[in-house]
């Protein structure tokens, strides 16, 4: 089977109930979406099919349909952030950080929906996504400076 | 313990060093030096001049000993050594170093001593300064207890100072130059004529020198890096992707393991039958493990589902089944004469004083806990026959150098641990099973690397849980102040279960975690005991995040909540009344000028509640302010103030303290972990919420920096959390919660 992962070709041999999220990490090596529930509960694991955020321990290989896949590090590197990423940075987010991937991945596909979004929506888009550290209130603000700064591009 | 005893300050002392398995230290070895670990592995042409330490002509590499589970105690540790060695620590590459003695934890002892925190007498000093004698031959190199600041505070900037000075000694043997003529900028020696010379360039001549060990630290005033607002130095990873945790490592060669084990923590196996897990596609192995099964297969994903595969039959849970039957046996210590373990406050006559008159009596009732941070435990483990190598995030590294030595029968010098960077540990990384079975996998898998990884629903369902316990109440008003106070607080012994699981000894004396947060909190009331009554061993129990002040913060505060509203009087007045403690009233003072103070009806359907603990030495106070809607209670705003002294990092300081009151008011909500059989009932997120963002309220926190010693703030938001938004909500609907989790008896929204 061929996958596209952030704008690469990838030809992987594995049952097609195998989630993406196992395909990504332990036969891609490609480890910035993460494990966390394994029941779509708390959103680490998000990625971009198409671009749109889904979680990837739920997405069958099999069903990905050729669905062009993008994670954490195809949206931006650490010398080339998004501006989503660079909100982030900006407000010093992250404590531990292993939710962060999945956070980031979430507000990047909801403000490509949404450019203006109430504090509510932003509320309401965010709440899938669990962070045990509590970084919730940066989290709230760096949804609404990168929501600004990418109405300005 | 078959008669009630008083306990003195010295039998308390007893117990709290009974940690050291009750040795006595010969001087010598109490006082003599800790050899640098660097020394034995140095390349040519490479300087290791104090243990935090090691330069060559290529870069500087900075040890920072205490382990990142996302607190930042990496960029803290960095900050420390650069501020004297004057480097930007970004230019630095930072590592954990492996383990060793010369790492030990002076300070997290301290907190087991008989003596509260506000007191600085001599007396208390000399006794919290015993602590490092069991913590330094013990080489207890643990992170944990809000302790590596004020562990490391003095230690890692006299290191940055004593390189800092070898480097300029060598500048100064090179050139003829005196060393007090030298001065030192960005990671450079800097001539009388403004020349310069690399410390890289000098490193292979710092290496021929005895270092520089007199010098002086620099004024605080004069920091250039602590105290101010900088970046973490993690943070650009952490927000591409690119950190590296230990659930991402990957080693040449390496095979995936999963593991079953009995849900009843220590019970066994009776039988299994592997049959159809042996022949899914990408498994390589089944083996009988120490209380469990574990697969070998070429991905995480396969073995967990061969895992899963297995028919396995139970042994029976070694420890009293269900959440009833525990809390039961607690419920029947407390008061009861048998069972006292401590009591560290009893002041005037408490029974005269409750002996007739109106009596205010509570009940209240904290539930187990699991950790459950984000990343699951994991490990990556290589056995050869002269070797063990360990890759994983926990915050007792010796301890499990240690456990590995015991099972694969190596020296300790033959195991090599790797501490990688943790997502989240809340205390959870201070145990060590997960290792050790990927040990025992590796074992029988000898020569290739063996990475294991707990699913969710076996990291929370063999947790080592916050303990529950009980927490009964008697207390007495009069002429519309608080009189008399009477806690008495029951639980199964926290420390020796710990502390017992990781050395093997029996820890005799009390247990301090019993009423840790509630017995050593700055008030003068004129009739005031707390005491602590050991349940006897149960679920297996072990240290989240603020331990015992994590129940005792509430019971103390929700307690003294309920007399004052009794009394009639003010609620922030009432605790400025009886509060003695200097740096505590201005935190007080200050928390009630941040929200305007004015009382706790804030409106129609509103509230407002305060809350006041000292934990680890760090006097917090909490506002909060909820509204009682149609659809339950929303959390609206939340006024924090903390005095823990310096503060050396104010981004990352502010993030501790609010991660922390919402950590303490997410569980306080809607959390608890229940048992069945001896088994864990909540295994997964679903069924441990927590705080989601909707609910997440507005902050607006001060830190005073009154305090004279320097303390952590990981734990101390988390105890004053649960009661400020309990008291809150009796301030807008009336009713008074007890009992965590609190959505048993009001719903939130």
């Amino acid at each position: 089977m061929e996958i596209s992962v952030n704008g690469a070709s990838f030809d992987i041999d594995v049952e097609p109930d195998m989630p993406l999220l196992w395909v990504l990490r332990d036969e891609l090596s490609i480890t910035g979406p993460k494990y966390g529930c394994g029941i779509a509960q708390c959103g680490a694991c998000t990625v971009h099919v198409d671009g749109v955020a889904v979680r990837s321990c739920q997405l069958a290989i099999g069903d990905l349909a050729g669905g062009d896949v993008t994670t954490i590090e195809g949206l931006g590197t650490p010398d080339a952030m998004n501006k989503v990423q660079e909100a982030w940075l900006e407000h010093q987010v992250a404590q531990c950080g292993y939710c962060q991937s999945g956070q980031i991945m979430q507000a990047a596909s909801f403000l490509d929906t949404n450019p203006e979004p109430t504090d509510d929506q932003i509320d309401a888009a965010m709440s899938g996504n669990l962070c045990r550290c509590g970084t919730y209130p940066r989290i709230r603000a760096a949804v609404k400076t990168a929501a600004k700064n990418l109405r300005e591009v | 313990m078959s008669r009630l005893r008083t306990i003195t300050r010295r039998t308390l002392l007893i117990g709290s060093a009974a940690i050291v398995g009750g040795v006595a230290f010969g001087t010598y070895l109490v006082k003599k030096p800790i050899p640098n670990p660097l020394l034995d592995d140095l390349n040519d042409g490479e300087a290791a001049i104090t243990p935090y330490l090691k330069i060559d002509a290529q870069g500087i590499t900075l040890i920072t000993p205490r382990a990142d589970k996302g607190q930042g105690a990496y960029a803290i540790q960095a900050n420390l050594i650069a501020e004297e060695l004057d480097i930007d620590p970004a230019t630095a590459t930072l590592t954990p170093g492996l383990p060793d003695a010369a790492y030990y934890n002076a300070a997290v002892l301290e907190e087991g001593t008989p003596f509260p925190a506000y007191d600085d007498s001599r007396t208390a000093e000399t006794i919290r300064s015993f602590m490092a004698v069991p913590a330094k031959l013990f080489e207890v190199q643990l992170t944990g207890g809000s302790s590596t600041v004020p562990d490391q505070y003095v230690k890692l900037r006299t290191a940055g100072a004593v390189a800092r000075e070898t480097l300029k000694e060598a500048a100064a043997q090179r050139t003829g130059h005196a060393r007090s003529d030298l001065k030192t900028q960005d990671g450079q020696v800097i001539l009388p004529d403004g020349t310069s010379i690399k410390y890289t360039d000098l490193a292979a001549e710092a290496a021929q020198i005895d270092p520089i060990t007199d010098v002086t630290l620099r004024d605080p005033n004069n920091w250039t890096r602590l105290g101010k607002t900088a970046p973490r130095l993690d943070m650009a990873d952490k927000v591409t992707g690119a950190q590296k945790y230990g659930i991402d490592g990957a080693v040449e060669g390496m095979v995936y393991a999963a593991v079953r084990t009995n849900p009843a923590l220590g019970g066994e196996v009776d039988s299994f039958d592997a049959s159809a897990a042996g022949s899914m596609r990408g498994v390589q192995n089944v083996i009988p493990i120490k209380h469990g099964v574990a697969v070998i297969a070429d991905n995480t994903w396969r073995a967990w589902q061969a895992a899963d595969a297995i028919e396995i039959t139970w042994g029976s849970a070694p420890y009293a089944g269900s959440t009833e039957d525990v809390f039961d046996a607690i419920d029947a210590v407390i008061n009861v004469e048998d069972h006292f373990d401590h009591q560290q406050r009893n002041e005037g006559d408490v029974d005269a004083s409750l002996d007739g008159g109106e009596i205010i009596e509570a009940t209240y009732r904290i539930p187990f806990l699991a950790h459950a941070p984000m990343e699951p435990m994991n490990a990556i483990v290589l056995v050869t026959d002269t070797e063990c190598t360990v890759w994983t995030g926990t915050q007792i590294p010796i301890f499990v150098r240690d456990h590995a030595a015991e099972i694969t029968g190596l020296d300790k010098d033959q195991i090599k641990v790797h501490v990688q960077a943790m997502g989240g540990s809340f205390g959870h990384k201070l145990e060590d099973t997960h290792v050790l079975q990927a040990v025992e996998i590796a074992v029988a898998m000898k020569g290739t690397p063996v990475k294991l990884t707990w699913s969710r629903e076996e990291d929370m369902t063999h947790d080592y849980m916050r303990p529950g316990s009980i927490a009964k109440a008697r207390g007495a008003i009069k002429d519309g102040k608080v009189d008399s106070f009477d806690l008495s607080v029951g639980q199964s012994a926290l420390m020796p279960d710990w502390f017992g699981r990781l050395t093997g000894m029996s820890i005799p004396g009390p247990d301090p975690s019993i009423t840790q947060g509630s017995w050593d909190q700055p008030y003068e009331i004129p009739n005031y005991r707390v005491t602590g009554y050991r349940a006897p061993k149960m679920i297996p129990i072990s240290s989240w995040r603020s331990v015992g002040a994590s129940g005792n913060g509430f019971y103390h505060d929700t307690f003294l909540d309920e007399l004052i509203h009794a009394a009639g009087a003010d609620p922030l007045e009432e605790r400025l009344r009886l509060c003695f403690h200097d740096d505590s009233r201005k935190v007080l003072e200050k928390v009630g000028e941040l929200c305007n103070w004015n009382g706790s009806d804030i409106g129609k359907n509103r509230g407002r509640g305060i809350a006041y603990c000292m934990s680890f030495g760090v006097p917090v106070a909490i506002v909060t302010d909820v509204t009682n809607t149609d659809a339950g209670i929303k959390i609206d705003k939340v006024f924090a103030v903390t005095d823990s002294g310096p503060v050396l990092d104010p981004i990352n300081y502010e993030a501790q303290v609010f991660g922390g009151i919402i950590w303490g008011m997410a569980h306080a909500m809607n959390c608890e972990t229940t048992f069945e059989n001896g088994a864990a009932q909540e295994n997964n997120y679903h069924a441990f919420e927590g705080m989601r963002l909707y609910q997440v309220p507005d902050f607006e926190i001060a830190a005073l920096t009154n305090a004279s010693k320097i303390r952590g703030i990981g734990e101390p938001g988390v105890p004053p959390a649960a009661p400020s938004l309990g008291n809150a909500i009796f301030a807008a609907t009336g009713k008074r919660i007890r009992e965590m989790p609190f959505n048993k008896h009001i719903d939130f929204v």
